[in-house]
C-alpha cells in the first residue's frame, strides 16, 4: 500500500535527514515508528503527506508516486489520509462539530452526510457531549480525541499519528492508543510515531526503529529498543 | 457542489468574522480610517474644483465696439465667436443696456450723471462679454479677436478694443495657480490613496498572519485552495462593508460641522450639501472601495500561506 523506495533526504545545509530508506506498509497494518528526535521520523511522515520531496528515491501510495502529484491531486490525496499531531492542530475558532465537519466539507460531503457522521464519529471517541464546545474549553486528551475523530471521519485508508500522546498524561495516553487500536481493528492502516516505550511494548505490533536517518530494525512484533 | 461550497464559504466567512471579534474590530477601525481618507479626498477634490471654478467665473474678456457699429454686424460676430471651441459663453450688451448699466452703477454720483446728460448721444459702445472654457484659452481667444476675423462684412473694423491685455497678468497668474493647485491636489490624493491602501493591506495581512496555523491545518485535511481562501476573502469584504458604512455615518456630522465652519472660506460650495446631494455616488465609491480593497488584501495575504 505504501512503499518507500530507497529514499534519501539531504537538506540544503547538507544535513542528512534520511538515508536509503526502503520499507513498505501493507493494508490494515499497525506500524510504529520509533527513534530519537532528529532520527528522521517527521521527515518521513512529511513525505507521505506530500509536504516534502525526497532528494533521491520515491514514495508510492498504491501505485502513485506521491511526489509527482499535481496540486489539486495532492488535495484529493490528503483526504485519503487522516493526520493526528502532538499539538492537536484543531481550528481554534470552530466548535468540535465544525472542526470535524470541516474535514468533510473539504472533501465535498453533503450536509446530510455531515449531520449524520459527525455525531457518530464523536460517539466513537466518547465525546458526544462536547459537540458544541470550542477547543480551548477541552482538556488535552479531549482535544486529541477530537483530532482523531477528524482524522477518521472521512474513512481514510491510513491514519498517520505523529507523537499523538506526546502532550498527554498516562491515562489519556492509554485512551488514545486504545482508540487507534480500535480504528485499526475496523480496518484502517495506522502509522504511529512515538517516544513512549510503554506504548510500544504494550502494543505488540510491527516496530520500525530509526537512527540517524536510517532504518536499523524492523520487527514484526517489536519492542522499544534504542 | 459549487453552490454548496459557495454557501459554506459565505457562512464560514461570517462565522470567523464574528468569532475573531477583536481582530475583526481592529481591522474594521483601521479600514474606517483608510476609507475616511478616501472620502476626504472626494471632498477635497470637490472643494478644489468648485473653488477654482468660482475663480474662473470671475475671469472674462470684453470686446468693446465702436459707437457706429451696426447691431446685426455685432450679432454675426457673436455667432462666429460662439462657434470657437474655446468659448464657453458669450453675452451681448447693447449700447442702450450699457448706458443703463452705467447709470445704475453711478446712481449716487451726480457729477458723472450730469456730465452724461450734457452729451447728445449715448457715448457707450456695445460690448460682447466672452468667457473661455479654461483660463489658459484666453490668449488664443484674444489673438483671434485681433486678426481679420473680426472685420465686418463691409470690411471696416468695428471693434474698438479688447481688454485682454489689461487683464493679461491676472489671467496668466490665475492660469498657473490653477494648474499647480490641480497638480498638488492630485499629488496629495495619490499619496493619501496609497497610504490608505498600504494601511489596509497590512492590517488584513496581520489578521491573516494570526490564522496561518489554521491555514496549514486546512491544507492538511485536504481542503482546496479556493475553499481555504474563500472565507478569508468573505471576511475581508465584510471588513470593507462595515467600515464603509461606519465611515458614511461618521461623515454626516463631520461634514455638517465642516460645512458650517468653512462656508465663508471656500467659495461656491457647502461640503455638507455636497455630501447630501452626491450621497449615492459617495456611498458607492466608499462601499465598493472598501469591499474591493478588503477582498484583494485578503486574497494576497492568504496566498502567502497557501504555497
Amino acid at each position: 500500500m505504501i512503499y518507500f523506495d530507497n529514499v534519501s533526504k539531504i537538506y540544503t545545509d547538507n544535513s542528512i535527514a534520511l538515508q536509503n530508506v526502503t520499507f513498505s506498509i501493507e493494508p490494515k497494518e499497525f506500524v510504529s515508528l520509533v527513534g530519537h528526535s532528529g532520527a528522521g521520523k517527521t521527515t518521513l511522515l512529511k513525505m507521505l503527506l506530500a509536504e516534502e520531496k525526497p532528494s533521491e528515491g520515491a514514495v508510492f501510495f498504491e501505485s502513485n508516486n506521491i511526489q509527482k502529484l499535481r496540486k489539486d491531486q495532492i488535495n484529493k490525496f490528503r483526504r485519503n489520509i487522516g493526520v493526528v499531531f502532538q499539538d492537536f492542530r484543531l481550528l481554534p475558532n470552530k466548535t468540535v462539530y465544525e472542526n470535524i465537519a470541516f474535514a468533510m466539507e473539504a472533501s465535498g460531503k453533503t450536509d446530510s452526510e455531515i449531520e449524520g457522521d459527525v455525531p457518530h464519529v464523536l460517539d466513537l471517541v466518547d465525546l458526544g457531549h462536547k459537540i458544541w464546545s470550542f477547543p480551548h474549553e477541552l482538556s488535552g486528551g479531549e482535544k486529541q480525541r477530537v483530532a482523531i475523530a477528524r482524522a477518521i471521519v472521512n474513512q481514510p485508508d491510513i491514519i498517520i499519528a505523529d507523537e499523538p500522546t506526546g502532550n498527554l498524561d498516562p491515562i489519556n495516553t492509554y485512551d488514545i492508543i486504545q482508540i487507534l487500536k480500535k480504528v485499526n481493528d475496523l480496518g484502517t492502516t495506522v502509522l504511529l510515531t512515538t517516544h513512549n516505550k510503554g506504548v510500544i511494548d504494550s502494543l505488540g505490533k510491527r516496530v520500525i526503529t530509526m537512527v540517524d536517518g536510517k532504518i536499523v530494525r524492523d520487527d514484526k512484533e517489536g519492542r522499544y529498543i534504542l | 457542489m459549487y453552490w454548496i461550497s459557495f454557501k459554506r464559504i459565505i457562512k464560514s466567512g461570517f462565522f470567523s468574522f464574528w468569532r475573531n471579534g477583536f481582530v475583526s474590530l481592529s481591522s474594521v477601525f483601521v479600514m474606517v480610517i483608510a476609507l475616511g481618507v478616501l472620502g476626504s479626498i472626494i471632498f477635497l477634490g470637490a472643494l478644489l474644483n468648485s473653488s477654482l471654478g468660482a475663480l474662473q467665473e470671475k475671469v472674462d474678456v470684453n470686446v468693446y465696439f465702436v459707437n457706429n457699429a451696426e447691431e446685426p454686424e455685432i450679432l454675426s460676430l457673436k455667432t462666429k465667436i460662439e462657434t470657437l471651441p474655446e468659448v464657453g459663453f458669450v453675452s451681448y450688451i447693447s449700447r442702450e443696456k450699457a448706458l443703463e448699466d452705467f447709470k445704475t452703477r453711478h446712481e449716487n454720483d451726480a457729477t458723472t450723471l450730469q456730465a452724461l446728460d450734457e452729451l447728445d448721444e449715448n457715448p457707450l459702445g456695445a460690448v460682447l462679454n466672452i468667457r473661455a472654457k479654461k483660463p489658459s484659452q484666453y490668449e488664443d481667444l484674444a489673438n483671434f479677436l485681433k486678426g481679420d476675423n473680426i472685420l465686418s462684412p463691409t470690411g471696416k473694423n468695428i471693434v474698438e478694443k479688447v481688454n485682454y491685455n489689461q487683464n493679461k497678468v491676472a489671467i496668466d497668474r490665475l492660469t498657473s495657480l490653477m494648474a499647480s493647485a490641480q497638480k498638488i491636489g492630485l499629488g496629495i490624493m495619490i499619496v493619501l490613496i496609497l497610504m490608505a491602501l498600504l494601511i489596509t493591506f497590512n492590517t488584513i495581512r496581520l489578521a491573516i498572519y494570526i490564522a496561518r496555523e489554521e491555514i496549514s491545518v486546512m491544507k492538511l485535511v485536504g481542503a482546496s485552495s479556493t475553499y481555504i481562501r474563500g472565507p478569508f476573502i468573505v471576511g475581508g469584504m465584510l471588513y470593507g462593508l462595515i467600515a464603509g458604512i461606519i465611515t458614511l455615518v461618521l461623515f454626516y456630522p463631520v461634514t455638517a460641522w465642516l460645512g458650517k465652519e468653512t462656508a465663508n472660506f471656500f467659495i461656491g460650495i457647502n461640503i455638507f450639501d455636497y455630501y447630501i446631494s452626491n450621497f449615492g455616488q459617495i456611498f458607492l465609491i466608499i462601499i465598493v472601495s472598501g469591499v474591493v480593497i478588503g477582498a484583494i488584501s485578503s486574497f494576497l495575504a492568504v496566498r502567502r500561506y497557501l504555497h
